[in-house]
């Protein structure tokens, strides 16, 4: 590309133009977009508001059309003649405001990508677009509307808002320019100037790391070159290497009983754990694999684990969170969550297709007003992050099955976005190795400045200032540039004689410099980085290198595979580049730029050489709170829990994902007789022509912060629960941790995260449910202007899949029919710690305690459920979890269209009646089964405490003793708890 | 009428049989960005038919492959990232370098299909509504004539939705259907799907084109007369927003859980569409063979 702005035509020197076109709906014409915008600024409270919104869409061309030309573009590509009128240049704005929101130079602009193809298609021309949105607003002066564009309808980290319609004389563009590699003159820096590079190179390595690089170089005798740094730092982020799970940590306090591998008891006392995380989550994983589990066919060494499905097909699961992008830009950063994740999948093995993805997203509560400065409003967040991975996974053809919505206030700097992906594989190639000679082909999307520093960034806290250092680690996704790979490569993995490369992996956190990094561990790579092809001209070798622009994959091709690879890639029109060659005879990183190396590196630093520091932990026994002292009636506290953000209907969310494509879903999120009871999981049929189907389920540790052991176990419960409750097999059952938690250099903080961890070994063990895949988000806290730290409740996501032998067996939660007894199976108890009714009603009397999970129950129970379910004799089943037993029970009646009528001593139990409606106690099953089935299913159910607790009925009420209350009125409150 | 209370009978039964050997084929057009593909292969394959996905960069370089054809498909998803508006780019590929080719396979009879993003680009490639009947399709592709636009919510909607098909189409695919089942439901998943007419809703009607619509009170979209799909002059292109893909196993019904066990037989009016265009194209052979 070149900063041209004149050409010659006919023999003329003409000066080059940028054609604007402008294309609006028709007078007369409802104009959705218009209206959708004015909805969006009422909802977060605009003032003053305008009395209407009309949208209009701006195409800025620049390139050598002649005037037919550019009509044909204008008319056909552009407007459609029906509803809309498309004109060149500006319409004039009247008595209207008008704004333009366009987005800044080199922020992915998947719209004007997609034009300019069309261009090349029809014209044979290429020609350089940008696009925008115009938006005439009725009623408020310029003034007004740009703020309120600013608060609802652009991002500034990401878009220019210009007053009045943009037509700008020339585009922005780049210009091409060799930097020499600037050298760091590190040796001679004392301690304090390693902390401050450190810091403001966006390097965020510990000063222990700083000082190992600087002894590193100290013995090689010269000093690193930036790039070098670069690969460093990235490749020992904590988003890269979890070097926080994985150190040795240096723990007081009590553990949970039982032999566990990795820990010492030091003389002190204290205990010493060597690599948390494999002492823990992946310990359980291995002795559960020594100990007859044998379907487990990767864990923890690939972008995700994979366990097998049927004797042809595996499956892989992977979830990531994509916290710091999207709380600065919501719709980019989850958009970019949902896509790499994605890519992991596709990553995986030699490839797998993506079947289903999940998303679950902790937020503020909607409600907040005044947010602390750099912070975005949580509604906006919410719908936008919701926007991000609506418009990601949809377009990549991927139903979104199951997901979590949770509220909390310390969420508002930093709120959670976790995607998950499973994919589908031929059971053959679930393992991949670069050979030597491999050419290293990376696939797909351009390299631009996009992202860079993106691993460093996550490994940060968040400050007010974040959002104007942090800009360029945001992004936006092109899902279109994804599906075209995903096309793309599984052509070549589908070959007749295999797949056309020995590895692949996705450019993800760290960009090439991971990918290759990783790829070359045993090999050595060398990399000549001036063949990926740019987004725009101007990048240092350095940038090219860690730059984490989306939707690019790298493989290792046998060099006689790359002109066949080249012919897939050119059909399904994805760019691939070769950008050197794996394997040299000194296991070294080589960087090229140009012919000359700008960078050296031994893989064995990069992989072996970070300092194992000791950190300490620190958790003892909480203190139980003081009880409430008043009471409340079960009508009051019923309808405020049903109308909870945490527990009322997603159904608003839930139906803008496409969750039907690919004609898999069985059970999909939304089920019963109306299409909104909230199922338990979803199941997807993922092979053609059998009837072998996968549940998809998840248990979110969040909120029992007082002992996050109790915690991760509730959530192991509930996630199995969850699976249970739709069909699925619990002994079958593989689930992935998902760590976000504060800052874990403050001892209490990490020692929160051991407990955490000890959970997981229990409840991995305990239900026969091995850890498949992982990952950690950490310093999760977000620091304010005047120095105030807010920091995350320790969350935990357990993410679960598991096998269900027939879906035609598979069950939902919706009540079928009046007349149906409902059970509970398990006992009610008394602890109400972390519930919801304390939420909804903190003064509440009752037992402050956290409710503990039978980790000799809970499985058998599992186990006990999932078989009479699979006998057929159960008609709905339902988890009982957040709000309690009555709060499932009306669920459950309101999906079915049918009232209920309780017996209120079989609801209390041994407690009083509101411990018994409330209290969230694990293992717990509620089950509707016809009268005369109920003996066979209590003799199978021995043992598990089954207690009948009244009926289905038809007279749409909710009748418990003296309480009476119209089914309507409980739905209403359900609902319309969350909209968006 | 809630969807549990909406039964599906057990429909005709399809000409699938394992052994058939001369089963049609039926060309499935992909292109960037299209994803519902697989689904629509799979139904025709449920159908009796033998289902091929041609890339559009690769037919338009292979035209050719049009003309050995029995059916085609035009699947749904998000082509070319539905820039500028839904299907606009993957239709103008289609006027600038196929049109000829499927011009010739319209005037050969080939029944087509086009579910959701495939109904987008057929309306702004010109193919649908086409012209009255007795013309036909001309040289240069018309301008269109009816449009698909932003769901009145201006938001992507994914749900089942009750639809009917009217007793006086001449859609063979939807033929039958009417009688068989009287209140019948379809997923639909999309941002732009509200039929305008562009004046022509009274002339569809009267000539039997409208082939599926929504029910009045389970209208999604805010399509003008409710229409969910239409059909050219011939009976043989359906373009429709649902995707009756997606409903060929009554484990794929919404609220399938609820349903007795006699209504789990038979084909779901999904597959019976695609039933249907088999049917059509055996008969249609068998019947040129004799000749």
């Amino acid at each position: 590309m070149s900063g041209r702005r004149e050409s010659f035509r006919d023999g003329t020197l003409e000066p080059m133009v940028i054609h604007r076109i402008e294309v609006a709906t028709r007078d007369g014409v409802d104009d959705a977009r218009g209206r959708a915008a004015l909805a969006a600024a009422s909802a977060a409270g605009v003032d003053p508001l305008p009395s209407s919104i009309r949208c209009a869409r701006v195409y800025l061309l620049d390139g050598d059309l002649d005037a037919g030309e550019l009509e044909t573009v204008q008319k056909d590509l552009l407007g459609n003649p029906v509803t809309e009128e498309a004109i060149t240049g500006a319409r004039g704005s009247g008595q209207h405001s008008v704004i333009e929101v366009h987005p800044l130079p080199g922020v992915m602009d998947p719209d004007a990508d997609a034009v300019e193809l069309a261009i090349r298609s029809l014209l044979g021309r290429s020609v350089s677009i940008r696009t925008g949105v115009r938006y005439d607003m009725d009623g408020i002066d310029a003034a007004s509307a740009n703020d309120l564009a600013r608060r609802c309808l652009a991002n500034t980290l990401i878009h220019n808002v210009h007053d009045g319609p943009y037509h700008p004389d020339a585009f922005t563009q780049g210009t091409d320019r060799i930097v020499e590699m600037p050298i760091i003159p590190l040796r001679d820096l004392d301690d304090a100037e390693l902390q401050r590079l450190s810091r403001e190179g966006h390097l965020f390595l510990s000063l222990e790391e700083m000082q190992g690089i600087r002894s590193y170089y100290k013995q090689a005798g010269r000093d690193p070159r930036e790039i070098e740094l670069e690969t460093l730092a990235q490749t020992w982020s904590e988003h890269c290497v979890h070097k926080t799970l994985k150190s040795t940590i240096a723990y007081e306090g009590p553990l949970p009983s039982g032999e566990r591998p990795g820990h010492v008891r030091l003389e002190d006392g204290r205990t010493r754990i060597d690599n948390l995380l494999r002492s823990t989550v992946a310990a359980a994983t291995f002795e559960l694999m020594d100990d007859g589990i044998d379907w487990c066919l990767s864990v923890f060494v690939d972008n995700a684990g994979i366990i097998a499905f049927d004797d042809e097909h595996a499956v892989c699961f992977k979830a990531e969170t994509h916290n710091h992008p999207s709380a600065l830009e919501p719709y980019g950063g989850a958009a970019t969550g949902i896509g790499g994740c994605i890519r992991d999948v596709i990553g995986t093995g030699l490839a797998a297709k993506p079947v289903a993805a999940t998303d679950i997203f902790c937020v503020a509560p909607l409600d907040t007003t005044d947010p602390p400065a750099g912070c975005l409003q949580p509604r906006r967040i919410l719908s936008q992050v919701v926007a991000g991975v609506r418009d990601y996974g949809n377009r990549m053809g991927i139903p979104t099955l199951n997901g979590a919505v949770w509220f909390d206030e310390r969420h508002i700097g930093n709120p959670l976005v976790f995607c998950g992906c499973i994919g589908l594989m031929p059971r053959d190639m679930v393992a991949g190795d670069p050979k030597p000679g491999d050419r290293i082909i990376a696939m797909g999307g351009r390299t631009g400045r996009d992202g860079i520093h993106g691993a460093t960034f996550s490994s940060a806290e968040l400050t007010d200032s974040h959002a104007d250092e942090f800009s360029h680690a945001v992004q936006i996704g092109n899902a279109i540039t994804e599906k075209k790979m995903l096309d793309a490569i599984l052509e070549a993995r589908d070959q007749k004689d295999g797949p056309l490369y020995s590895a692949i992996t996705d450019c993800g956190a760290g960009g090439f410099s991971s990918a290759v990094g990783e790829m070359g561990e045993q090999l050595g790579a060398e990399v000549d980085l001036e063949k990926a092809p740019l987004k725009y001209a101007g990048l240092t070798a350095s940038e090219i290198w860690i730059s984490e622009a989306q939707e690019r994959m790298v493989l290792a091709v046998p060099a006689e595979n790359v002109a066949a690879l080249q012919k897939i890639c050119d059909a399904n029109e994805v760019e691939m580049c070769d950008l050197g060659q794996f394997g040299n005879e000194d296991r070294e990183l080589v960087l090229r730029h140009h012919g000359t190396e700008v960078g050296r590196l031994s893989m064995e630093l990069l992989h072996e050489g970070i300092p194992q520091l000791i950190r300490e932990a620190r958790w003892s026994v909480p203190e139980i709170e003081r009880e409430g002292t008043s009471t409340q009636p079960v009508e009051s506290l019923l309808l405020s829990l049903l109308s909870h953000p945490n527990i009322c209907s997603r159904e608003c969310i839930i139906r803008q994902y496409d969750h039907e494509v690919q004609g898999r879903s069985v059970i999909r999120p939304m089920v019963g007789v109306h299409g909104n009871g909230p199922g338990d999981a979803a199941v997807i049929k993922p092979v053609a022509g059998s009837s072998r189907g996968l549940g998809i389920g998840n248990g979110l540790a969040t909120g029992w912060e007082s002992d996050p052991y109790l915690m991760v176990l509730a959530a192991i419960d509930e996630c199995i629960r969850n699976l249970v409750c739709v069909g699925t097999d619990p002994t079958r059952v593989a689930i992935l941790d998902n760590f976000c938690w504060p800052g874990c250099n403050d001892p209490e903080s990490l020692g929160l995260l051991v407990r955490a961890a000890e959970g997981c070994y229990d409840g991995a063990k305990a239900y026969r449910a091995p850890f498949i895949s992982g990952k950690d988000s950490l310093n999760n806290q977000f620091t304010t202007e005047d120095g105030r730290t807010i920091r995350i409740p320790p969350t935990l996501l357990i993410s679960g899949m598991g096998l269900v032998e027939d879906v035609e067996r598979c069950i939902t939660m919706d009540a079928k029919r009046a007349g149906n007894m409902l059970v509970c199976v398990g006992e009610t108890t008394a602890a109400l710690g972390g519930s919801h009714v304390l939420k909804v009603y903190p003064d509440l009397f009752g037992d402050r305690s956290l409710p503990v999970t039978d980790l000799e129950i809970g499985p058998a129970r599992a186990k006990a459920v999932a078989a009479v379910i699979e006998q057929g004799i159960i008609q709905s089943a339902h988890d009982c979890s957040e709000g309690g037993l009555l709060v499932a029970a009306v669920e459950m009646a309101m999906a079915g269209g049918l009232g209920i009528t309780l017996e209120a001593n079989a609801v209390a139990g041994n407690h009083d009646l509101l411990t018994g409606c409330f209290s969230e106690t694990p293992s717990r099953y509620l089950l509707e089964i016809q009268p005369d089935m109920l003996e066979d299913v209590r003799a199978r159910l021995e043992g598990h405490s089954l207690t009948v607790l009244g009926q289905f009925t038809d007279d749409n009420k909710l009748v418990m003793s003296e309480v009476s209350m119209d089914m309507d009125a409980l739905q209403d409150a359900w609902t319309n708890g969350l909209l968006i | 009428m809630t969807l549990a209370q909406v039964l599906f009978k057990a429909q005709r039964p399809c000409p699938y049989n394992a052994d058939m050997t001369d089963r049609p084929t039926a060309l499935i057009l992909t292109a960037p960005g299209i994803n519902c593909d697989e689904e629509l292969c799979e139904a025709f394959m449920l159908a009796g038919a033998e289902p091929n996905r041609v890339h559009i960069n690769r037919l338009a370089a292979n035209p050719e492959l049009l003309d050995e054809a029995d059916l085609v498909g035009l699947p749904g998803g998000f082509s070319y990232g539905d820039a500028v508006a839904a299907g606009r780019i993957a239709a103008q590929v289609i006027r600038a370098h196929l049109w000829d080719s499927l011009r010739r396979a319209v005037e050969r009879g080939v029944p087509m299909i086009a579910p959701c993003n495939g109904f987008q680009i057929a309306v702004q490639a010109g193919l649908l509504p086409g012209p009255d009947v007795g013309a036909s399709l001309g040289d240069v592709p018309p301008t269109p004539q009816v449009a698909l636009v932003d769901n009145e919510s201006a938001r992507f909607i994914d749900r089942w939705v009750r639809v009917e098909y009217p007793s006086e189409t001449i859609c063979i695919w939807t033929q039958g259907l009417d009688a068989e089942s009287t209140d019948s439901v379809l997923p639909i998943a999309h941002g732009e799907g509200r039929f305008v007419s562009g004046g022509l809703l009274e002339s569809l009607e009267q000539s039997g084109r409208v082939a599926v619509r929504y029910a009045a009170d389970d209208d999604p979209n805010g399509s003008e007369g409710h229409v969910a799909g239409i059909c050219d002059a011939s009976g043989l292109v359906m373009g429709l927003m649902p995707h009756p893909e997606r409903y060929t196993r009554w484990t794929q019904h919404p609220s399938w859980t609820r349903l007795d066990s006699d209504c789990r037989q038979g084909n779901p009016p999904g597959l019976a569409m695609f039933c249907n265009a088999v049917s059509w194209v055996r008969s249609r052979k068998s019947a040129t063979m004799q000749a």
